[in-house]
């Protein structure tokens, strides 16, 4: 894949004997055109993950001069930040609490739309209107839906006689309300993306294996499931790095609470960042979530190798 | 290696998929026969209660945020609740923006929204074209390190920046909410990608004529580039919208707020006033949906693209 990337691009022939006037203009255009967009990319993209990983290293509240401390940031967090556990806890609920079951829905709908039904472009439209909603917009809507009193969700648990649950103000239910809440919103994206990957299918498989007597649950199960493993895949992969950077969702929804109950990894580099001003500590922080962000999606990548199988290879 | 291979079937994979949704509306019919109709039948009933469940999910939360915006105090506290409102009290979106200063948080989500696109497009679409086009020194070591860039979750710089903008004295200021977001690695891989499915032998016969690169980029290259742009355009705008972390950091005055950041404060000042929330919520969202509703094709393709679902 790599190299379709850069054989996809012309590429630089070296002369020996240096350049002729032509390349040297076409060098200098080169970088001229660079310019505008490498300065900021180098000012506020690659430069500073190199500067947070060295504030990582220092003991600095803004106000006095930062002292270097080693790694005893990171030592505090993994050995010594029973919140830090909390936190970590949160995230890892949150992402499996909206990941596999946020696939298994979109999927669903995916299919359903794939079945040849009419106003495809009107279903599609109604599903993307969460998508394109702000977290933070999304969030204060279902502060209201969560509402214990008065809140929708509640008022038609009870029309099934179910009892008013106690959302946003019980530690059991608060990440359980924030992951449903995560879900509606994503849904959308994910079954996009399925159903893409189901229309790639070519349909004459399916015709094939209709005419040799195949069901429509083998049809899905031989076909379907195989041919569609890269798309789960890219969805799985994409939507495990989306939850691990949950902020918006959970921060108006809930603000972390109750008692910490819904603090995620993110939330916690912003309240030691912003609020406390412990930039070293933040920025440990960060870098813990971009490495397990980095080693969960590794891991992916390897074991992918026993269920996903490409086309090409 | 494997990062620039996964990004590259990513975007392949999202071209196609933009391509298979068009396809999927006129798909036909493979024709059924005897017992396989009612099997057909079936079928399709069961995907439309799927989709019709589905669609109400996703709708009604809308409703109700509608619904509650145009009820006054009292009647948000009805129970059972009615979901038309009667009358309907109009006059809460006025009040939200008399208690907070919302058409200041639309003009400033407005300005930065609309610069950032257009800087956006700018910068990315010269860097795209050096790489996709121009042969030079480091070329390819440097698209490396913008690719690699794409892997690391926004956090991760969010410190740095923070300190580059305060010592330069712009917290508060519209340059902190729009040039840090006016570079793209991902507007800029994009785009290469695009123009490099650009046939060359218009820009061999241009040069040919003495036409500049320049001329090539802006007389060539732009005009055929469109729905990349476009692309590029819907998405950087609609995440600079919905953008909440960085404006939440940089700007500390009410009178800098971006709607997100607005409605997040007015939500901790107006806790209970559930039908002045709602009021403020819909009209932060309705612009996007306007836009949505129009360019649709691109958001989706954008949001392909990118895969950036919330957060």
């Amino acid at each position: 894949m790599a190299t379709t990337l850069k054989a996809a691009a012309r590429p630089v022939t070296r002369r020996s004997g240096g350049f002729s006037p032509m390349r040297r203009q076409e060098t200098i255009t080169g970088y001229l055109f660079l310019l505008p967009n490498i300065i900021g990319f180098l000012v506020f993209s690659s430069v500073p993950v190199l500067a947070t990983f060295t504030i990582s290293l220092l003991d600095w509240d803004l106000i006095r001069t930062p002292q270097f401390v080693g790694l005893d940031n990171y030592i505090k967090l993994l050995t010594d930040d029973a919140l830090f556990r909390k936190v970590l806890w949160n995230t890892a609920y949150y992402v499996l609490g909206t990941v596999p079951a946020g696939v298994v829905l979109s999927l669903l709908m995916a299919l359903a739309m794939n079945a040849n039904v009419r106003g495809i472009a009107v279903f599609r439209a109604i599903f993307f209107i969460p998508v394109i909603s702000a977290s933070v917009a999304v969030a204060m809507m279902w502060r209201w839906l969560y509402n214990t009193d008065y809140g929708l969700i509640n008022m038609i648990l009870a029309t099934v006689g179910i009892k008013a649950v106690p959302w946003l103000a019980s530690t059991a239910w608060a990440m359980p309300a924030v992951i449903i809440m995560a879900i509606w919103k994503t849904l959308g994206y994910n079954m996009l993306i399925f159903l893409a990957g189901l229309q790639s299918i070519p349909i004459h498989l399916h015709e094939a294996a209709s005419i040799d007597g195949a069901t429509s649950f083998q049809r899905f199960r031989y076909i379907t499931v195989p041919l569609l493993a890269p798309t789960t895949f890219f969805v799985l992969v994409i939507s495990g790095i989306n939850s691990f950077q949950v902020f918006d969702l959970a921060f108006v929804l809930t603000r972390g609470g109750p008692g910490d109950a819904t603090n995620t990894m993110v939330m916690y580099i912003y309240n030691q960042a912003f609020q406390f001003f412990h930039m070293g500590y933040a920025a440990a922080v960060a870098w813990v979530l971009f490495a397990i962000i980095f080693a969960v999606t590794l891991c992916q990548h390897q074991l992918q190798k026993r269920w996903v199988h490409y086309e090409h290879e | 290696m494997s990062h620039v291979a996964s990004y590259d079937s990513t975007l392949r994979g999202g071209a196609a998929m933009a391509a298979g949704v068009e396809v999927g509306q006129q798909r036909i019919e493979i024709a059924g026969r005897g017992e396989r109709r009612t099997a057909r039948w079936v079928q399709l009933t069961i995907a439309y209660l799927a989709l019709g469940i589905g669609s109400l999910w996703a709708l009604l939360p809308f409703l109700w945020m509608i619904s509650t915006s145009l009820k006054s105090d009292s009647q948000v506290l009805v129970y059972p609740p009615a979901w038309i409102p009667n009358p309907a009290v109009w006059g809460n979106y006025e009040a939200v923006t008399k208690l907070v200063p919302f058409g200041r948080f639309l003009i400033n989500t407005a300005v930065v929204a609309v610069t950032v696109t257009i800087l956006e497009l700018i910068t990315s679409s010269f860097a795209a074209y050096a790489f996709a086009r121009l042969r030079f020194p480091g070329r390819d070591k440097l698209f490396l390190l913008y690719l690699g860039t794409l892997m690391i979750p926004g956090q991760v710089t969010l410190i740095p920046n923070f300190l580059v903008i305060s010592w330069l004295g712009w917290v508060d200021t519209y340059a902190a909410l729009i040039i840090p977001a006016a570079f793209s690695a991902f507007g800029t891989f994009l785009l290469r990608q695009f123009f490099l499915s650009i046939p060359p032998e218009l820009e061999q016969a241009a040069r040919m004529d003495g036409c500049s690169y320049f001329g090539i980029y802006r007389h060539i290259i732009l005009p055929l580039s469109g729905p990349a742009l476009a692309t590029l355009a819907v998405f950087a705008f609609m995440t600079q919208w919905n953008a909440f972390l960085w404006p939440l950091i940089v700007t500390n005055k009410e009178t800098m707020r971006t709607l997100t950041v607005g409605i997040r404060y007015f939500g901790d000042d107006a806790p209970g006033q559930f039908n002045y929330l709602m009021a403020g919520t819909v009209m932060s969202i309705i612009p996007i949906l306007i836009v949505f509703l129009i360019l649709q094709r691109y958001f989706v393709r954008g949001i392909a693209l990118t895969g950036m679902g919330g957060r």
